[in-house]
């Protein structure tokens, strides 16, 4: 089994107003060298291959069809082998 | 008329309501289906389709049923997206952009004044430039986002329909809700056949309720199919 480990995360130029509240949060509890948050989305991906070739091709093609808004977002991804059934 | 309705949607009921009350016939089409039943005009109604899990709008595009309205499209024919409407036709690719997370973070439900900036399409055809109408929104995502070029184009190109506004019509930063791009509140495709709006005419379109302004959206509709004057 192979273990996609995908983020998807807002473009720099895109206003991330959760990251802001976030930050103005830390701040206030007393974290004031914090400079910026970005909160993104982790998603976990298991496939039925050993082939890392086979896992890498369909996690871009999953990225690009689903989990990322080209318009917003960006992707990568970190690809484990794992024995089957561990999480 | 067709309404889709999607796991989630619930304002499916409302904008069916409006056309059996205006006279016009008009069916729910179950997400699942392969067939639109050959209808005038297609609305994808406002809710939370499957939940706006992952993104707004973002598995609703899969449903089966979305395939006949792009191709309903294609051939021609009127799509009206209201709020999750609006979003699955950006996911969908009918409209460009995408609605973010409202800059303040808040689900807002409250009336808000829009200004009409495009008269010449078949939802706004003979409603004054520049008339302001007081509809409700009710959303958490309705922070339209697009890159610059695109916003380029769709102001050269009139496809900006709705602004928001002041009660007077001014589109200053201060009357922008949510934080959308130009306080852009709704847009249509270069045919103008297809509309993505956040603000709910649907709702504001009975004698029952306080503004009835979404009213002048059906009118313009029933005046593009020559059914009014």
């Amino acid at each position: 089994m192979i273990l996609a480990k995908i983020y998807v995360c807002l473009k720099p130029n895109v206003l991330d107003p959760q990251g802001k509240a976030v930050t103005n949060s830390l701040r206030q509890l007393g974290y004031s060298s914090v400079e910026e948050t970005r909160v993104s989305k982790y998603i976990e991906i298991s496939f039925h291959t050993t082939d890392p070739e086979q896992a890498r091709r369909e996690a871009e093609q999953i990225c690009r069809d689903l989990l990322a808004n080209p318009n917003t977002e960006h992707y990568h991804f970190t690809l484990e082998e794992r024995e089957d059934g561990q999480a | 008329m067709s309404v889709i309705t999607f796991p989630g949607s619930n304002c499916d009921h409302d904008a069916l309501e409006v056309f059996a009350s205006r006279g016009h016939a008009g069916r729910l089409v179950w997400h699942k289906g392969r067939d639109l039943q050959n209808p005038d005009l297609v609305v994808l109604p406002g809710g939370f389709s499957y939940g706006d899990y992952l993104r707004c709008g973002a598995l609703a595009r899969f449903s089966p049923i979305v395939n006949e309205v792009l191709a309903f499209a294609r051939r021609g024919g009127l799509v009206l997206g209201i709020c999750n409407g609006f979003q699955i036709l950006t996911e969908c690719g009918l409209l460009p952009g995408t609605l973010l997370m409202n800059s303040g973070l808040d689900f807002i439900c409250r009336h808000q004044h829009l200004r009409v900036e495009n008269p010449s399409t078949p939802f706004t055809e003979g409603i004054p430039p520049g008339a302001v109408l007081d509809l409700p929104i009710a959303h958490k995502d309705g922070n339209y986002f697009c890159e610059d070029h695109v916003l380029n184009e769709l102001r050269e190109t009139g496809r900006v329909v709705f602004r928001y506004c002041d009660a007077s019509g001014n589109t200053i930063p201060q009357a922008n809700p949510n934080g959308s791009r130009d306080n852009i509140a709704g847009i249509c495709d270069p045919s103008g056949r297809v509309l993505g709006m956040m603000p709910h005419p649907e709702r504001s379109a009975t004698d029952a309720v306080v503004s009835q302004d979404g009213k002048r959206i059906f009118d313009a509709l029933e005046r593009h199919f020559g059914l009014c004057g």
